[in-house]
């Protein structure tokens, strides 16, 4: 795995389910008594959060704290960027207070690449939402829960057919989720109104529908996004209510999934609007697996970045330390 | 390149631990095995066989102390692998920990580390297939196939039916 987790573009498939093992071996082990584990002791990890965020952030302190991590948490509100602190400045600080990893959450897309590329700090950084560019851990930790719930498919998703239904224009929860299941094979229908989706959606490998009741009795996976009225004009359609017609997911619709198919939500769920609340209780909702997953997922993120040797670091003198059994293996 | 344990020296070296282990626990009543992975999971598996056909049947499961080693800086990233801890648990039992090369004894450490987190057993023992020398910390094992005496410089390589389709021990020289 290279250094940031940025996007999901930056992995491969392999590296894919590497994370997704890894987590579910998490699973096993906090599955029992063991709620901390030393594996991070004495690295500091950063939550550099300038948007607003309950799931995430406390995903991403817990992932760090179990691992006994330290964790700083910064929000922009009340801290020197409201005062007019630049990212730079705000990361040269992180950077001199030693930190091992940065958790950032920005309003603008591509904030977590630049300050990955910027040279401003030598940490390990991890996008955990980017404007409406990515959010890879969320992807992760949906693919975790699909595999959870279907576990027929382990490394390969062919054959299981996932709906992303909502505000496609402005969420990067659906373009990391996009770029992770169709690399693992998934076949992905984008649900929206025209307007809500994004321009040259053609290039994207998937199947772009605007009839969400055509589409609903054939999929495996409804992915349920929020309609993310803090990045939209009012004019993307006419009322809420129009909306939450023509693509909520409401009884009628729920009771039209196949008999084995599941609801997700990334959260905030907004009830009433494109998820009645009788979805987002049903049985067939694993919103709160999702959450509990997201957990594991980080975890197994933030191992794989810092709970070995620094890249390119001392791997010469190794073997020498190590015992035989991994010679032989 | 020599074999040191052939498919039959194993076997009977399996058995004699299962032996001992019965013998120095008297009986099996309060046993736990816990191998580590790799293939110190298949041994504890063989040896839980062992026991059954002797004696009784005992809780097998695996214990991955990847998470717990103190040389995690020095390399990259290791995969996890399987941890499932017997429905019975561990508090007050006896654990035997499996596996199958002991040198350093890091790997050992870090094990007792990890089974601290999970309970309080009310003893642990170490049973291994082969005991190489060069410990770099004060332990030892209670249960020993064959005590190889080695250089640093070879590698001792445990191949086993489950995972490499033949069952024997090899020291390799490294040159």
């Amino acid at each position: 795995m290279k250094k940031h987790l940025l996007s999901i573009d930056d992995l491969n498939a392999q590296e894919v389910i590497e994370i997704l093992d890894t987590a579910f071996q998490l699973a096993n082990i906090s599955d029992g008594a063991t709620k901390k584990l030393p594996t991070l002791r004495g690295r500091t990890v950063v939550n550099l959060f300038f948007e607003d965020s309950t799931r995430t952030r406390i995903s991403f302190e817990s992932a760090a704290k179990r691992l006994s991590a330290d964790v700083i948490n910064f929000n922009a509100k009340g801290s020197s960027v409201s005062k007019g602190e630049s990212l730079k400045d705000t990361a040269q600080t992180l950077q001199a207070m030693g930190a091992d990893a940065v958790v950032i959450r920005h309003n603008a897309s591509g904030a977590a690449q630049r300050l990955a590329d910027s040279g401003w700090i030598s940490a390990s950084v991890i996008n955990a939402g980017d404007g409406t560019h990515e959010h890879p851990t969320q992807a992760l930790l949906d693919a975790y829960t699909i595999r959870e719930k279907f576990p027929e498919f382990k490394s390969d998703f062919s054959g299981l057919h996932v709906a992303i239904v909502g505000d496609i224009l402005h969420s990067r929860v659906a373009r990391s989720n996009v770029l992770l299941l169709t690399k693992l094979g998934a076949k992905v229908t984008l649900v929206s109104p025209p307007t809500l989706m994004p321009v040259g959606i053609s290039a994207w490998p998937v199947e772009i529908s605007y009839d969400l009741d055509e589409v609903i009795g054939a999929v495996d996976v409804l992915m349920v996004l929020r309609l993310q009225s803090e990045r939209m004009a009012a004019s993307y359609f006419p009322t809420e209510r129009e909306y939450s017609r023509g693509y909520g997911l409401d009884k009628l619709r729920l009771d039209s999934l196949k008999k084995s198919a599941i609801v997700m939500h990334p959260g905030p769920m907004i009830r009433g609007l494109e998820i009645s609340a009788e979805s987002a209780d049903s049985h067939r909702s694993v919103v709160l697996n999702q959450v509990a997953n997201g957990v594991l997922v980080r975890m197994a993120v933030l191992y794989q970045l810092l709970g070995g040797a620094a890249l390119g670091g001392t791997s010469a003198q190794i073997d020498k330390s190590g015992d035989s059994r991994e010679v032989s293996a | 390149m020599a074999i040191v344990l052939d498919g039959d020296d194993i076997g009977r070296a399996l058995k004699r631990i299962a032996h001992e282990i019965i013998e120095r626990n008297h009986g099996l009543s309060n046993v736990v095995l816990l191998g580590i992975p790799t293939r110190g999971a298949y041994l504890a598996e063989r040896i839980g066989s062992f026991l059954t056909q002797i004696q009784e049947s005992v809780p097998v499961g695996t214990l991955d102390a990847t998470l717990h080693r103190d040389d995690l800086r020095l390399r990259p990233p290791r995969p996890l692998l399987p941890t499932l801890i017997p429905s019975s648990g561990i508090e007050g039992k006896d654990v035997v920990l499996v596996d199958d090369v002991l040198y350093s004894g890091r790997t050992i450490r870090a094990a007792l580390d990890a089974i601290g987190e999970i309970g309080r057993p009310r003893s642990v023992q170490l049973a291994v297939l082969v005991d190489r020398g060069h410990r770099e910390l004060p332990i030892r094992a209670d249960f020993v196939g064959k005590n190889i005496p080695t250089s640093a410089s070879e590698s001792v390589r445990v191949h086993l039916a489950e995972l490499d389709g033949k069952d024997c021990v090899e020291i390799v020289g490294v040159s």
